[in-house]
């Protein structure tokens, strides 16, 4: 019995020696919906004695008013890349350092010194990935590293094309397609994007989330989504194939970053610190079959994921993508007008 | 106020009569403030935000007026010339709306006074049966439901599935992702709204008024048109309502059944309030489509029941 009281105590001064970081107690994560491996949550709350609690949101929009708000009782927040800078400016984030965190090293150099949060000290790597081409090749056999299907769809594809209802990606692959940058105020340029948009609108199914039951079924021929959902897509439906559009490509991040009004700061940064760990975030990857950004979890990754063609990018297509930054209001604004415009 | 003073007797009956109302007024007092708090609040709140400045990242710039919000409800500088013109884009998705939500409640009435007949002409002990059964959607998500009419119409659905197979098409028709099948979508999900009022006013004819009708030589149409539809009048102006107004603002169906390619007011102000992040113009748009059904409402209802004075 003294023996056990002992332990319990030496146990608790090394957990105070370790930092503040005690357990026990709960963790609450706002995070996209259909997004978070439970295996992984499951394995959190066993490790560190959490009782976890995650709540779906379905847009970055949605998630800042509702943190914006307050009263939110929320620990964690999954915003994409082009909106960190948002939060980060709006005050809402902690200041947590996740680059001082042990488990920083596994990071993929590649995803440290990022434009929405230069060394990292407010995010750890969720999961990424980019809107692509995604095309049933029984029915179309050509060239599917392009815009152009769904932009100037080829016959056998056209009226059977869904494109992601997001104005952001959408513009994006268009500017990009008439040579443009993103942001760009070039009135002549987007007037052709303009136009395009809506002659090629006509030539589409429908602007829906959710691809793979319609993949599998054949409702759809082609589609501008992502490409985790891609790959799931081929899993049903073995014709189906993803293109990396060489005009240009959004690319995405979710990072995982801790509110400033917090309850349990210190459950979150252990939570951040536990999903650099690579057997962790292959879980997150596995749940949700995106990339991650840590460096070693392929190993601990399913076949399929590993070797999905979907999720590696080839060399050639690599410059082409970009991670889609928040414009100026005046822009931002400018485009709503234009995406207004084309979908009245 | 007459200059008398008023009769003896009346004095205290008077007395009476004033306590009488203020225990009236106390005790729907917490209803009314209810109601003030839970409807007119946000409508406060939305009117408020309406005249703000939009912020640079959603929200609104307390304290910072502006008529930016209301100006983009109906004028809009043209994107590429700068030209001042009327918002025909906004406009555009206006009638959209209204012209499907007239649409709707349309085919709601066609198929729902006839089902509200029916019942009404059934035995008492059947009667609580089909109305149990008209409620039974009512029980269901709106979502799944939707999800769920999807699964009959799509091209390898169970409709398609069944017109192929016994050889009516010989392909499937696309009803999934077109206007059609938004109206569809619309009329299934209201049409209980509208039976149930229109059944509560059939319910109380007396339909002895039905055989003197033919008694008096009437015939079909004309018992249907002098005596039951006046009767039923109503309960068809409730159910119009109800139908109509929610079809206005229907965000899940159009978007689900109508493949999202075209939007409706409801996607137009979910825009604004998100990507869009230009919340007055949001508001302005909420409260524009809210002055516009009351107005209607208005006029629909002083002609109706004008009607039904005639009659």
């Amino acid at each position: 019995m003294r023996w056990k009281l002992a332990t319990g105590t030496a146990l608790v001064l090394a957990a105070f020696a370790a930092g503040p970081a005690s357990a026990a107690g709960d963790l609450n994560i706002y995070n996209w919906g259909d997004y978070t491996s439970p295996e992984l949550i499951k394995k959190f709350s066993e490790v560190h004695d959490v009782k976890v609690t995650v709540t779906d949101f379905d847009s970055n929009d949605t998630a800042l008013a509702k943190i914006r708000a307050g009263g939110h009782g929320f620990d964690i927040v999954v915003p994409s890349a082009n909106y960190v800078p948002i939060w980060i400016s709006e005050g809402l984030l902690l200041e947590a350092r996740p680059d001082q965190m042990p488990n920083f090293k596994n990071v993929d150099p590649r995803w440290v010194d990022v434009a929405w949060d230069p060394g990292r000290h407010y995010t750890v790597p969720w999961q990424w990935g980019l809107t692509g081409i995604v095309v049933d090749t029984s029915l179309f056999k050509g060239e599917i590293n392009t815009s152009a299907i769904f932009l100037d769809p080829p016959e056998e594809l056209a009226g059977k094309i869904n494109v992601a209802p997001e104005m952001n990606d959408v513009l994006f692959a268009t500017i990009r397609y008439f040579g443009g940058s993103w942001c760009s105020t070039d009135k002549e340029m987007l007037k052709k994007v303009r136009d395009k948009l809506v002659e090629a609108k006509s030539k589409w199914l429908a602007m829906d989330y959710d691809i793979i039951e319609k993949f599998a079924s054949r409702d759809y021929g082609a589609a501008y989504y992502w490409n985790g959902a891609a790959m799931r897509s081929r899993e049903k439906n073995p014709d189906v194939r993803f293109g990396f559009p060489k005009e240009g490509y959004p690319l995405f991040m979710d990072s995982v970053a801790i509110l400033k009004d917090a309850k349990n700061p210190e459950n979150a940064k252990l939570f951040m610190d536990f999903i650099m760990e690579p057997e962790n975030a292959a879980m997150i990857s596995n749940f949700a079959k995106y990339a991650n950004g840590i460096a070693g979890s392929e190993a601990f990754m399913s076949v399929e994921l590993k070797t999905a063609p979907e999720l590696n990018i080839p060399a050639e297509y690599e410059a082409a993508g970009e991670f889609l930054l928040a414009c100026p209001p005046e822009v931002n604004e400018f485009y709503t007008r234009l995406w207004t415009d084309v979908n009245k | 106020m007459p200059s008398a003073a008023p009769h003896p007797a009346v004095r205290p009956r008077g007395a009476r009569r004033g306590r009488e109302i203020a225990r009236r007024w106390l005790l729907s007092a917490p209803a009314l403030l209810v109601i003030l708090v839970a409807a007119v609040g946000p409508l406060f709140v939305m009117a408020l935000y309406s005249v703000m400045a939009k912020g640079d990242f959603g929200d609104v710039r307390f304290g910072t007026f502006s008529s930016e919000g209301w100006f983009g409800v109906f004028f809009q500088r043209d994107i590429f010339d700068d030209t001042l013109t009327l918002a025909d884009a906004h406009l555009t998705i206006f009638w959209r709306s209204v012209v499907l939500s007239l649409q709707t409640t349309l085919a709601a009435l066609l198929l729902g006074v006839p089902t509200a007949y029916f019942i009404a002409t059934r035995p008492a002990r059947s009667r609580e049966i089909w109305l149990f059964l008209i409620t039974i959607p009512f029980w269901t998500n709106l979502l799944i439901r939707t999800f769920a009419i999807q699964e009959v119409i799509r091209n390898e659905g169970i409709l398609n599935g069944a017109l192929v197979g016994l050889g009516i098409v010989d392909r499937p028709v696309q009803i999934m992702f077109t206007d059609t099948a938004i109206l569809i979508g619309m009329v299934y999900v209201y049409l209980p709204l509208m039976v149930l009022p229109v059944y509560a006013s059939m319910e109380k004819i007396d339909f002895r008024l039905v055989e003197a009708g033919y008694d008096l030589y009437a015939g079909r149409l004309a018992v249907l048109r002098r005596i039951i539809l006046p009767l039923a009048r109503p309960g068809i102006v409730a159910g119009s309502i109800l139908v109509f107004i929610p079809s206005l603002g229907a965000y899940v169906t159009p978007r689900v059944l109508g493949g999202g390619k075209n939007m409706m007011l409801g996607n137009l102000i979910e825009l604004q309030f998100g990507p869009g992040r230009n919340w007055p113009l949001g508001a302005a748009i909420s409260i524009t489509l809210m002055a516009v059904v009351m107005l209607a409402l208005l006029v629909y209802v002083r002609n109706a029941t004008k009607g039904g004075q005639h009659g």
